[in-house]
C-alpha cells in the first residue's frame, strides 16, 4: 500500500519534470515548476521527510516560480517596446505599456529568444 | 568537432555516467531496511537533549555549523543581488500605477494573508518541536507578505515592506547566530556548544540553543527572502531604462540589432 503512493508519487514527478521540460515559454515553465515543486513535496512526505517537503513546498513551488516570473518580465518588457519599427508584431497592451518613448533604446543583452 | 562526433561523445559520457550509477545503487541498503545506524544515533542524541523534532536537533546541535555555513550562503547570495540589480546611472525610477484586481482574487489573498503569516510564525516558533524550522518557516512569512502585492498593488506592498529594516534585520540574523555560537565557546569551550539548560521535552523551550539558532535563521531567512524579492519586483515593475537623450550618455543601438 504505501509502496503503491510512493511510485504513484515518483510517477507524478516524472510527468511533471518531463512537461517543464517539453513547455517552452518560460512564463508558462515557472506555473509547471510550481506543480513539480508540488509533487516532489508529496514524495518527500510519502517517505516520511516533513521537514524536506515543507522546505520543498516552500522554495520550490512559491520562490522560485515567483522569481522566474519577476525575471521573464523585466527581459520581456525591455523586448516589447524597443522593436516598435517592426511594425507592432506581438501586438501587446499589457501592464507594461508604453510611455510614448522614442523607439529602440536598446533591451536586455540577454533578451529573451 | 562534427556533430555525430560530439553525440558519441555524449552518449560514450552518458552511459559511463549510468553504468557507474547502476553499480553504485547495487550496493546501497535496501531501500525501507530497518537499520538505520545514523539515525539511530541522532535520535539517541536528540532525544538526550530533549529536542523532539530530530532533524532540528541535527541541523542546529549535532551539525549546527553546517547550518552556519548554509546560512552564510544564502547572506552572500542576497548581497550579491542586491549589488547586482541595484539601479544604475542609465536607469529611471518609474512610479508603479494602481492595479485593477478582480475582486475575488483581492478577497482570497486577502484572507489568506494573515493566515500564511501566522502559519509562518508558528512553523519558525516550533521548529524544534514538530517539522519545519526557521528557515521553512521565513520563506513562508516573506512570500506571505506578498499576497498583499497580489491582493492590492505595488504601492501598498512597499508601505508595508521598507527595504531598509529588512536589510538591517537580515545582517542581525546573521550576527545572532554568530553571537549565540560565540556564547557557546565562552560557556564550553568549543563553537557553537550547546551550553543551555536543556528544559522539558517537547516544550517550546526545550532543546537548549536549538531554538535561538532556529529563531536566528527564520529571521535572516525571512529578511533575506524579503530584500531578494524585493530587488527582483523593484527591476520587474519600478525600474525602467532612461530615455535616450542628451543626459543619457548611452549610445543607442543601430535599430537592425536589438530584435535579434
Amino acid at each position: 500500500m504505501a509502496d503503491t503512493v510512493i511510485v504513484v508519487a515518483l510517477l507524478l514527478v516524472a510527468a511533471a519534470a518531463t512537461a517543464a521540460v517539453l513547455v517552452r515559454d518560460p512564463a508558462r515553465q515557472a506555473l509547471v515548476l510550481s506543480m513539480l515543486g508540488l509533487c516532489l513535496a508529496v514524495v518527500f512526505l510519502v517517505l516520511q521527510a516533513p521537514d524536506v517537503a515543507l522546505s520543498q513546498l516552500a522554495v520550490g513551488s512559491a520562490l522560485t516560480p515567483l522569481l522566474l516570473l519577476l525575471s521573464v518580465r523585466k527581459v520581456r518588457h525591455g523586448v516589447r517596446r524597443a522593436p516598435r519599427e517592426r511594425a507592432g508584431a506581438r501586438g501587446e497592451t499589457g501592464k507594461t505599456g508604453g510611455t510614448g518613448r522614442p523607439g529602440g533604446t536598446g533591451d536586455d543583452p540577454g533578451g529573451a529568444p | 568537432m562534427s556533430r555525430a562526433a560530439r553525440l558519441r561523445l555524449l552518449a560514450f559520457g552518458a552511459l559511463g555516467v549510468a553504468a557507474l550509477l547502476v553499480w553504485a545503487y547495487t550496493g546501497l541498503p535496501h531501500f525501507g531496511q530497518p537499520h538505520h545506524p545514523y539515525g539511530d544515533r541522532a535520535v539517541h542524541a536528540a532525544l538526550a537533549r530533549r529536542t523532539a523534532n530530530v532533524v532540528s536537533a541535527v541541523n542546529f546541535d549535532q551539525r549546527a555549523f553546517d547550518t552556519m555555513g548554509e546560512e552564510s550562503i544564502l547572506f552572500g547570495a542576497v548581497l550579491g543581488t542586491v549589488v547586482l540589480l541595484r539601479q544604475t546611472r542609465d536607469e529611471r525610477e518609474a512610479p508603479p500605477r494602481p492595479a485593477l484586481v478582480r475582486p475575488a482574487v483581492r478577497r482570497y489573498a486577502l484572507r489568506l494573508l494573515p493566515v500564511t503569516l501566522v502559519a509562518g510564525l508558528y512553523i519558525v516558533a516550533h521548529g524544534q518541536l514538530s517539522p519545519g524550522g526557521g528557515f521553512q518557516g521565513g520563506v513562508v512569512v516573506a512570500t506571505g507578505l506578498h499576497l498583499l502585492y497580489i491582493a492590492v498593488d505595488y504601492r501598498a506592498l512597499e508601505k508595508i515592506r521598507p527595504r531598509g529594516p529588512y536589510e538591517l534585520a537580515d545582517a542581525v540574523g546573521e550576527g545572532a547566530y554568530l553571537v549565540v555560537g560565540l556564547a557557546g565557546f565562552v560557556a564550553a569551550g568549543s563553537f557553537l556548544a550547546n551550553a543551555l539548560p536543556y528544559g522539558t521535552f517537547n516544550s517550546i523551550a526545550s532543546g537548549g540553543s536549538v531554538p535561538l539558532l532556529n529563531a536566528a535563521v527564520g529571521m535572516e531567512v525571512a529578511s533575506a527572502v524579503v530584500v531578494l524579492l524585493a530587488c527582483f519586483l523593484d527591476q520587474a515593475v519600478e525600474i525602467a531604462r532612461r530615455p535616450a537623450g542628451p543626459g543619457a550618455g548611452r549610445r543607442r543601438p543601430a535599430p537592425g540589432d536589438n530584435g535579434k
